[in-house]
């Protein structure tokens, strides 16, 4: 099992987002996460990663066989955990190539690897670049500066691309996308999946799972996951919305 | 309140020593500046906090020693110089030891016909015209106490006279070293560059110390740019961390002269900068560029004033700090734009990171404008390292210290940038990784 998720219960200034979570994900599988605004998504995938601001009040969360919240975010991600950020963060003066190549290099040091010279990361990045048809001068420039939402989410999934992650986080990185952009972010996902690694889907449309297909759809509200099922959960959702999970899992929110 | 009194009887004692070793020389022209000097010095009173100039800077400490106006040189090889050089600047090197002009260790080859560069105590007994014209018109002693006191001590620094249309390709590396060891001197570089019609030149002032010793610099220097003159001057300032600097830089423009200034300072307990500029006339530009990165307990404070006079100029100012430990930034930058001055634009900015609990910015930007029609804007901002850029970078595997490094690196680099000299860029760059790095 790559990760494994039990009872998890976080806050942010002292106000609980996470009530008890619990997910398992093997290599191999996509998992899709989906749930109305506010009930608790973008926190899991932060808590994860390893956001700082996110109290982590009950449970565990074992990765790849490790206790992964006694791991710094930088040793998550030197472990293999990848964040596709919602929002991904602008760094005026910080080349994105310079962030990357910092990124690999102290991972692969890390990891007891070795560190790639300037020409093998030279032809890592051009290979890259390709599968999500970022432009060359994206590259060079700051990251995520002055970059539309469409390339910023692009960036992120070129990102994942050169780090080759074991388990990677979407979180909503289909939203603000028009169906082109989203068809080249969902091309790029799908082409780096393998047997070895997994993905977790975070969304509120079931749009993006028309172009990568989830294994497993899981219905996060007020901070539970509140029902679980194959991909055509998904279909279920998109066409009753999600008042009806709502009125089904009151009662088993309560109790 | 102490008035520091005895101090200042200190530096008249001294004044009365210093003048008796200037043989023959009571009679010159440049004695009567310095005895109307320290005249001056006598009638006026060293700074408190009660200044509102001197508000957030107090000097008590600088006046607690007694320091020692030097007057020889130190002793140092061309080893000891070595480290202190950027490779490309082997042609144009002044070496001043405490504030004297060591003939042996600089360089000075081939300059192009009637440029000089060297010692000002040697254009002095020359008898240079252009000293005559310029020397001491432009740095005011009679309100500024150091200023009065560094004219009352001329003895030596350096100048720099670049005739019209001469264009100079390499940049004149003056390096201003301090060997105090236990001895606690004053030394007071009096620089002046003169910049003929059409001319170009590029001015480095580098203060550094063999050692971290206490010792006082206390720098003036005058600079002018003749008609459509372009003058690239950078102040690198990396003393002693136990040393007090006070420097004055006063700038002279004239009709569509180009005037760009970096001052980038990491060094000295206490610093104080004034830099002046001023436009005599229309279609000038100016840049007042900085970048401040200091720890522990140091002070850094720069008082900058951009007097825009004449219509059609323009300036630039952007001071950036990085402040860490119990350090102290003060900024204050005042554009004036007085009534004729249509056309003016100036744009003013201090940006200011803090890396711990303890460090404190006092900013403070002023505009005064006297004419409608220009455009002119300032600001100001003090912060951290924005935690979301933080979150982002170790997101991607990049450690705590790497990550910093890197985030202080992207908020110096527009000002690193602005810097045309590359070796200097490059040195600039290297300081930041290492003292980020460890």
């Amino acid at each position: 099992m790559l990760l494994e998720i039990k009872n998890l219960h976080a806050n942010i200034e002292g106000q609980e987002i996470l009530k008890g979570i619990d997910l398992k994900i093997n290599k191999g599988e996509i998992h899709a996460i989906m749930g109305p605004n506010g009930s608790g998504k973008s926190t899991l995938a932060q808590v994860l990663a390893g956001r700082e601001e996110y109290k982590v009040t009950q449970g565990e969360v074992i990765y790849n066989g490790k206790n992964l919240l006694e791991l710094s975010p930088e040793d998550r991600a030197r472990e293999g955990l990848f964040l596709a950020f919602q929002y991904p963060i602008e760094i005026p003066g910080v080349s994105n190539t310079n962030l990357l190549k910092t990124a690999l290099n102290e991972g692969k040091k890390y990891r007891g690897e070795e560190e790639l010279d300037a020409m093998e990361f030279l032809t890592l990045i051009k290979e890259k670049m390709k599968l999500v048809e970022l432009d060359q001068s994206l590259i060079n420039r700051s990251v995520n500066e002055g970059f539309s939402g469409g390339e910023k989410k692009r960036n992120e999934i070129f990102q994942m691309a050169v780090l080759e992650p074991k388990l990677s986080i979407l979180d909503e990185t289909d939203s603000g996308l028009d169906i082109d952009a989203l068809k080249i972010v969902a091309n790029g996902v799908n082409k780096l999946k393998s047997p070895e690694n997994a993905t977790i889907v975070v969304t509120h449309y079931q749009r993006l799972l028309n172009y990568i297909i989830p294994d497993f759809v899981h219905v996060l509200y007020k901070g539970k996951i509140v029902k679980s099922g194959g991909k055509e959960l998904a279909f279920e959702l998109e066409d009753k919305g999600y008042d009806w999970i709502k009125t089904d899992s009151k009662e088993m929110v309560e109790n | 309140m102490n008035d520091f009194k005895e101090i200042k009887e200190w530096y008249l004692d001294e004044f009365k020593k210093f003048e008796s070793t200037l043989n023959g020389e009571s009679a010159e022209p440049i004695h009567q500046l310095r005895k109307e000097a320290i005249s001056n010095f006598s009638g006026l009173s060293f700074p408190n906090t009660k200044d509102e100039e001197w508000k957030y800077t107090n000097i008590a400490p600088l006046l607690k020693y007694n320091f020692k106006p030097s007057i020889s040189k130190g002793n140092i090889s061309v080893e000891q110089v070595n480290k202190f050089l950027f490779d490309q600047f082997e042609n144009n090197l002044l070496v001043f030891v405490n504030g004297h002009f060591d003939e042996k260790l600089s360089r000075i080859k081939d300059l192009p016909k009637g440029v000089i560069a060297g010692s000002i105590s040697e254009a002095i007994k020359q008898k240079s015209p252009v000293i005559e014209k310029h020397f001491g018109k432009y740095a005011d002693f009679k309100n500024q106490i150091f200023t009065a006191l560094s004219t009352a001590y001329i003895k030596d620094g350096a100048f720099i006279f670049v005739p019209e249309g001469k264009v100079i390709e390499d940049a004149f590396h003056i390096l201003f070293l301090t060997t105090a060891e236990d001895d606690k001197i004053l030394t007071q570089p009096r620089n002046l560059f003169v910049a003929g019609k059409n001319s170009q030149v590029t001015i480095i002032e580098h203060y550094s110390s063999l050692s971290e010793d206490v010792y006082f610099t206390n720098a003036v220097t005058e600079i002018y740019t003749d008609e459509n003159a372009v003058v690239d001057h950078i102040k690198l300032q990396e003393e002693s961390t136990k040393a007090f600097h006070i420097g004055r830089m006063e700038v002279d423009q004239e009709r569509a002269s180009n005037f760009s200034s970096h001052t980038i300072s990491f060094g000295a307990d206490l610093s104080r900068n004034d830099f002046n500029t001023k436009f005599n006339a229309e279609g000038g530009e100016s840049m007042l560029n900085g970048l401040f990165l200091i720890e522990g307990t140091q002070l850094f404070d720069v008082h900058t004033m951009i007097d825009h006079a004449k219509p059609h100029c323009n300036s630039h100012e952007h001071y950036k700090g990085v402040l860490d430990d119990k350090s102290r930034g003060v900024f204050n930058g005042k554009v004036m734009v007085r009534k004729d001055a249509q056309k003016t634009n100036a744009f003013q900015e201090n940006n200011n990171i803090i890396l711990s609990d303890d460090a404190l910015v006092n900013t403070k930007p002023q505009l005064e404008i006297f004419a409608d029609d220009v455009k002119c804007s300032h600001g100001a901002t003090i912060g951290q390292l924005n935690k979301d850029s933080m979150f982002y970078l170790k997101s991607r595997g990049i450690s705590e210290e790497t990550a910093r490094t890197i985030l202080i690196h992207a908020f110096a680099s527009d000002v690193i940038q602005s810097i045309k000299v590359k070796p200097i860029k490059d040195y600039i760059e290297e300081i930041l990784s290492k003292r980020f790095n460890n």
